[in-house]
């Protein structure tokens, strides 16, 4: 099949031509930046929170103040949590267990300002998720180290997290401050009157609130603080399997224990996570239909006037027909036909694709479009059209001969 | 008027003549508009006046307090001793402070203690923003002084813990373990977004306050209030700590030019005391100014409304396409029509009313679209979601655009069929 020819008929059609190439353009260029979305936030999704998240589950709980207590609201409560942990530990399923302050993904939150030095903490601070846990905090979670240790029994403060003099960061937040992660033994400023020194690293430490495209998902630390205020989360570990179940008996447990207490939310880590994570998740089907529904019209597009050529050239086609052109030439010139229309569309979009981008990128957290996606977007197209005017190639095949011998 | 009639007749047999293009276009219309009206929807609900009868009387001082190389707007919240001051001065109409806060209820023995949420504020409040009480009323300037144990409810709150609006004031109440009184219940009052808290975001959207309790009352149990923003040491009563939200009403043009001369001359006279180093002049904000520097409307809304505008665009050259397909077809005929002495006039007009009728059906799909594509909204987790229902403006919108779209993609297709001569379509037949 020579090109030549193909063109030729094909500017006789101008404008409709025109349109099919203005639709394959801009279908090709959004759902290309659709695809890139997507898979921002699938990553976003996928990533890595450094906490053995399908082992833990997590209950929150607050003390109503009565007169047992006192009204002071700074009573220290944690040689109650001490007790409570013994419980916990001692109870079926339960593998270790520690009070916490603050999770990734918990939403909210507060974020400390930090630096290398004190100006560097007054001019321009890296502001960092602080997450505040007794003894055993972080084994129960999981964290895996890739320099220095756990806290020491030494380590840990009572009462007000001004004292804290020691913490363990995230690799990215030692990235970050010293642009190294070999950073045990630095000293962290933050707008307390002492820093606090670097004890070890983790290899992942997820921030409160991640969100898509921070460079921050991952500044966070660990603060060791034996917690003893009025509203805490106990973090247990457990079997996966055996998570709704321990989670059931720890919540009844610590109820039994002391009946003046809230347990306002208790869900496993993952649940947390999704919490967390859905509109991200509704985001993603959204995007997708969005895509899908784009394919779709531009296909109804191309299958409508794909048919009107045909009808069209009805005439010729017998004609063709007639002087020994086969049934499969013909569909052949169709779907090459429109081979040639989506493949010049597809160029046109991919200059789009990028001007789409960068116009997104100043006002919405997005990457830059990774060529490999034009690639993806091209697939999609192809296929697209190929199906599209299948239906009109077939009735195109199947004009008799004859047809050439009418005439009009 | 009869030509129209005619026109209208033979669109209506054109458009069943070629089923498979009509379907195509009905199809293309509605699901541009269906997208399209659904985004447009939910950006019109997040983005209107919470209190349209008041919006144009009340106001936010802007005040940033903030330390020199602050990257942050402290002028968002109040530090406790300026909105003090500002309460204290009293040159508005009315004015009120207000906070956040979340407190434990313990009601007694039938029902178990529980969190909830609500506002600690001033007295005017509630006559400010023209809460309506369905039973007592608010508490007076003289409770915020006395720090007085009393608080008024929403509707919810009251019918869940008294059983009735009415059964609930002069009846006690245990909050975080401090003997109150109810003095009043409100009566159905919910504005969104919550305009007069701090939050945005989305939060905006989902969150009501249950209760409200003097912030004096508040600040003297230690209730701790909620959205600090500090930037040093001193706890939340300090000076270098934003936390509380301050509202006036001002109802005449002289008024506002009154309060603007008198937040100047307040922040003159505490610079000369060396705050607000910032050195930028204080402001004064209209509530929908307030909310539009809130950043309510979540940037994924808009990106949303983006994909579904360029998802109307495509669905609109392919109607383009499709409508020059379905007139061009019918080249024979408008030729012998030609031939017959029809003006290029009346065959743009035919046309023009065919691309009508297709628009008014795509605006019936498009319509049907809108009510689901609100209807998955609703089951999305975002906190505007609830919002996302049709109202008559906009089933009416859906129409107008409905229309406008599919007679502007008919013109060119049109245009492109009124030029066919009639002389060469009727030699080749």
């Amino acid at each position: 099949m020579r090109l030549p020819p193909m063109i030729a008929s094909l500017t006789r059609h101008k404008l409709t031509v025109l349109l099919m190439l203005l639709a394959t353009a801009f279908t090709s260029a959004i759902i290309t930046n659709i695809a890139s979305m997507v898979a921002h936030r699938l990553a976003l999704l996928n990533a890595p929170s450094g906490i053995d998240e399908s082992s833990i589950v997590l209950i929150d709980s607050a003390w109503i103040k009565t007169a047992q207590f006192g009204s002071k609201s700074d009573r220290d409560f944690w040689p109650e949590y001490q007790a409570d942990l013994h419980a916990l530990r001692g109870a079926a399923g339960v593998k270790s267990a520690a009070v916490v302050n603050g999770m990734p993904f918990w939403g909210g939150g507060s974020s400390v300002g930090v630096g290398t030095t004190v100006d560097d903490v007054a001019n321009a601070p890296v502001y960092a998720s602080a997450f505040m846990g007794g003894p055993a905090a972080i084994g129960t979670l999981g964290l895996k180290f890739v320099q220095g240790r756990n806290f020491s029994r030494t380590d840990y403060v009572r009462g007000g997290h001004e004292k804290v003099a020691a913490t363990i960061i995230s690799r990215a937040l030692a990235q970050r401050l010293f642009h190294t992660s070999h950073v045990v033994g630095r000293l962290i400023y933050t707008h307390a009157q002492k820093p606090m020194r670097v004890v070890g690293v983790v290899a992942h430490l997820m921030g409160t609130s991640p969100g898509l495209g921070a460079a921050d998902n991952e500044y966070a630390m660990l603060w060791p603080v034996e917690l003893g205020g009025n509203s805490v989360t106990f973090a247990l570990r457990t079997a996966p399997a055996e998570r709704a179940q321990v989670l059931k008996q720890a919540v009844a447990l610590l109820g039994m224990r002391n009946p003046h207490r809230i347990f306002d939310d208790a869900r496993t880590f993952t649940q947390m996570r999704a919490k967390y994570f859905r509109r991200y998740s509704s985001m993603v089907s959204l995007l997708l239909a969005t895509g899908f529904g784009l394919l779709l019209v531009t296909a109804a597009g191309m299958a409508g006037l794909t048919s009107f050529w045909v009808q069209q050239r009805t005439r010729s086609i017998g004609i063709r027909r007639a002087l020994g052109a086969t049934r499969v030439d013909i569909l052949r010139y169709t779907h090459l036909e429109n081979l040639l229309i989506v493949t010049v569309g597809i160029l046109l979009g991919c200059v789009l694709a990028y001007g789409l981008n960068l116009q997104l990128m100043k006002y919405y957290a997005l990457q830059t479009l990774p060529p490999s996606y034009l690639v993806i977007g091209a697939i999609a197209l192809w296929l697209m059209g190929q199906l599209a005017v299948l239906a009109p190639s077939l009735r195109a095949g199947a004009v008799p001969p004859a047809v050439a011998t009418r005439s009009g | 008027m009869h030509l129209f009639r005619h026109y209208l007749k033979l669109a209506l047999r054109n458009l069943l003549d070629s089923k498979v293009l009509t379907t195509l276009i009905v199809l293309a219309i509605g699901l541009g508009i269906g997208a399209s009206m659904t985004m447009i929807t939910v950006l019109h609900v997040m983005s209107g006046d919470p209190m349209p009868a008041r919006s144009a009387r009340l106001f936010y001082p802007h005040l940033d307090v903030g330390p020199a190389n602050a990257n942050f707007d402290f002028g968002r919240a109040f530090t406790w001793s300026d909105v003090n001051n500002l309460l204290r001065a009293h040159r508005a109409v009315r004015q009120a402070m207000m906070a956040g806060g979340r407190v434990v209820i313990s009601p007694g023995e039938q029902i178990k203690p529980f969190f909830s949420s609500g506002r600690y504020a001033s007295s005017e409040f509630f006559a400010m923003f023209d809460a309506p009480f369905a039973a007592g009323s608010h508490w007076t300037a003289k409770a915020d002084t006395n720090r007085a144990r009393v608080v008024v409810l929403n509707s919810e709150l009251a019918q869940r813990l008294f059983g009735s609006a009415a059964a609930a004031v002069g009846q006690p109440l245990r909050i975080q373990d401090q003997e109150f009184r109810v003095v009043g219940v409100l009566n159905d009052w919910h504005p969104v977004p919550l305009f007069y808290s701090a939050s945005g975001g989305a939060y905006a959207f989902k969150s009501e306050d249950h209760f409200f309790l003097p912030l004096t009352t508040a600040m003297d149990i230690k209730l701790r209030p909620s959205g600090e923003a500090c930037w040093g040491g001193g706890g939340y009563t300090g000076d270098q700590c934003t936390w509380v939200q301050f509202w006036v009403e001002l109802d005449t043009p002289a008024q506002i030019d009154a309060y603007r001369r008198f937040l100047v001359g307040y922040w003159r006279e505490q610079k000369m005391h060396g705050r607000f180093p910032r050195n930028l002049p204080p402001d004064l904000y209209g509530l929908m100014q307030r909310l539009r520097l809130k950043h309510l409307v979540p940037s994924q809304v808009t990106l949303q409304l983006w994909l579904a505008l360029g998802f109307l665009g495509v669905c609109l050259f392919n109607t383009i396409g499709l409508m020059l397909a379905k007139f061009l077809r019918r080249a024979g005929e408008v030729g012998v029509r030609r031939a017959l002495g029809a003006r290029r006039r009346d065959i743009f007009a035919q046309l023009g009313v065919e691309a009508g009728i297709l628009g008014l059906a795509g605006g019936l799909l498009g319509l049907l679209l809108t009510w689901f594509g609100l209807w998955l909204v609703r089951q999305r987790p975002e906190a505007y979601a609830q919002l996302a229902h049709l109202d008559l403006t906009m089933v009416l919108g859906v129409f107008v655009l409905a229309v406008v779209t599919s007679v502007l993609a008919g013109l060119l297709p049109a245009w492109r069929a009124c030029r066919i001569p009639p002389a060469l379509q009727l030699k080749i037949q």
